[in-house]
């Protein structure tokens, strides 16, 4: 029989558990990325340290590496009982949040010096300046790199699948335990995969065409 | 003890607004300023010119810190120039200053562009940050320009927005940092009148230019830079007709006669 149509309520939940580490991780990682790169071009020595320790020890550690080291030592030295979804969001979180700091910074280093001077010559502190002044003006240039980063994000969720965390993924091991085909799985799987990946990279080109700023 | 070294040390008179006190900076092996001294009155208009590369620019900025210096004191209304923080970001907000590249806020209006530092350096209220906008706006001549973003205008009508936009702060003295020397030549003009009215009104004004028809109009003194020094300081009328330093004469024989 068919196996999607047999088991539609399984995929449906690695579906949504997908769409759900990916958000969730998602979210974080732009907000640690944007908050990391503020630090790196920050006038503080110690913030632009930490900015690049970050950026350096998180962007070279294997995903996978990072994920063991967050079920099997962070629930032992800090917090026991925590769940394996927000373990898992974290992993991926900080992970992509690198990633997202780099593009961010590539991005403020597009936007041409004489904006933020004009900016600090009014005034403004350096937070504000990069938050009203610099990071609008980047966002734009950002968006096709952090475009990548997002979909390369969705399919690095599948890690979490093996930490047990209900996913995509993690469906074909189910199935092909109970002796379905394992490459019609695989098909399904990487169908539901293209479906979301599409819908990021569409969200992605349709910001892009309404940041468009006249220079 | 200390009372001797506080009434030594505030020495500037009231009426200067700006003091520099043997300033130096490097660019790496580039000694851009050397030893610069300066005071600027209040109400008073100065004129910097020089050659290129004179350090005339670097001065100019050194003021509102965009430059740090690496020896020297800069003052403004009695108050060092604080570190990087706060307290310069509050200083810098009575400083006005305008760029050759105008720097206009390429993502806001024109009507944003001038209401920004006031809204979020100023805090003053969105009503009246716009009125004032508005009234700055047609005061430079571009008020019809309000709502389209700056690459929409001529060079001639941002330099006046970038004006208008240091205005809006109020600030104590404007910087000007070669203003129109990124501009066709039939823009220039409308610049410079707008400054020359600024100056009439009595703002306090150091002007980077290679104007020297606004330096003879406009300036109180003219002070001319030369490899990272100040040559020569004197009154335009002195200054271009009479020229002690040899090294001003040959400056102005090029410029003056071709």
């Amino acid at each position: 029989m068919n196996v999607l149509l047999d088991h539609l309520d399984l995929f449906r939940d690695g579906f949504i558990g997908t769409v759900s580490l990916t958000a969730a991780s998602a979210a974080l990682a732009l907000i640690l990325g944007v908050l990391i790169a503020g630090f790196r071009v920050s006038p503080v020595p110690p913030l632009r340290a930490f900015g690049t320790a970050w950026v350096t020890l998180l962007r070279n550690t294997p995903l996978t590496l990072l994920f063991l080291v967050a079920f099997f030592v962070l629930p032992q030295v800090l917090f026991p009982g925590i769940s394996s979804y927000v373990l898992g969001v974290l992993a991926l979180g900080f992970y992509t949040s690198s990633f997202v700091c780099e593009a961010v910074r590539s991005g403020i280093s597009t936007v041409p010096l004489g904006q933020a001077e004009a900016a600090r010559s009014l005034g403004m502190t350096f937070v504000q300046t990069l938050r009203m002044v610099v990071l609008p003006q980047a966002t734009r240039t950002v968006l096709p790199p952090l475009s990548s980063i997002m979909i390369a994000l969705t399919k690095n969720s599948a890690i979490a699948g093996a930490f047990n965390n209900p996913e995509l993924f993690s469906v074909q091991k189910v199935l092909s335990d109970k002796g379905y085909n394992v490459m019609v799985i695989f098909v399904w799987v990487a169908l539901a995969y293209l479906v979301l990946v599409f819908l990021i990279s569409g969200f992605f080109r349709l910001l892009e065409r309404r940041m468009e700023v006249a220079r | 003890m200390s009372e001797v070294s506080v009434t030594k040390d505030a020495a500037p008179a009231a009426e200067d607004l700006v003091v520099l006190d043997n300033v130096n900076k490097h660019f790496g092996a580039l000694h851009v300023l050397q030893d610069i001294d300066l005071k600027i009155a209040r109400g008073e208009v100065v004129v910097v010119i020089g050659p290129s590369g004179s350090g005339k620019s670097t001065l100019c900025r050194t003021i509102n810190r965009l430059e740090t210096v690496d020896s020297g004191h800069i003052s403004i209304d009695g108050k060092p120039l604080p570190q990087e923080g706060k307290p310069l970001a509050k200083l810098r907000a009575d400083v006005g200053m305008v760029f050759q590249a105008f720097n206009l806020f390429a993502h806001k209006t024109v009507l944003e562009n001038v209401m920004l530092g006031q809204t979020k350096v100023r805090r003053t209220e969105k009503q009246a940050a716009e009125t004032k906008a508005r009234a700055l706006l047609d005061r430079v001549g571009v008020g019809n320009q309000a709502d389209k973003y700056p690459a929409q205008l001529s060079g001639g009508q941002q330099q006046r927005v970038a004006i208008a936009r240091a205005l809006a702060m109020d600030p104590k003295v404007m910087l000007f940092d070669e203003p129109t020397s990124a501009l066709d030549p039939e823009m220039i003009n409308e610049v410079l009148e707008v400054m020359k009215q600024l100056a009439d009104e009595g703002m306090t004004m150091v002007v980077v230019t290679h104007e020297m028809g606004f330096a003879r109009s406009a300036a109180n003194r003219v002070v001319f830079m030369s490899d990272g020094r100040i040559v020569e300081e004197a009154t335009p009328d002195q200054f271009f007709n009479n020229p002690r330093s040899d090294r001003a004469k040959d400056f102005l024989a090029k410029i003056l006669h071709h």
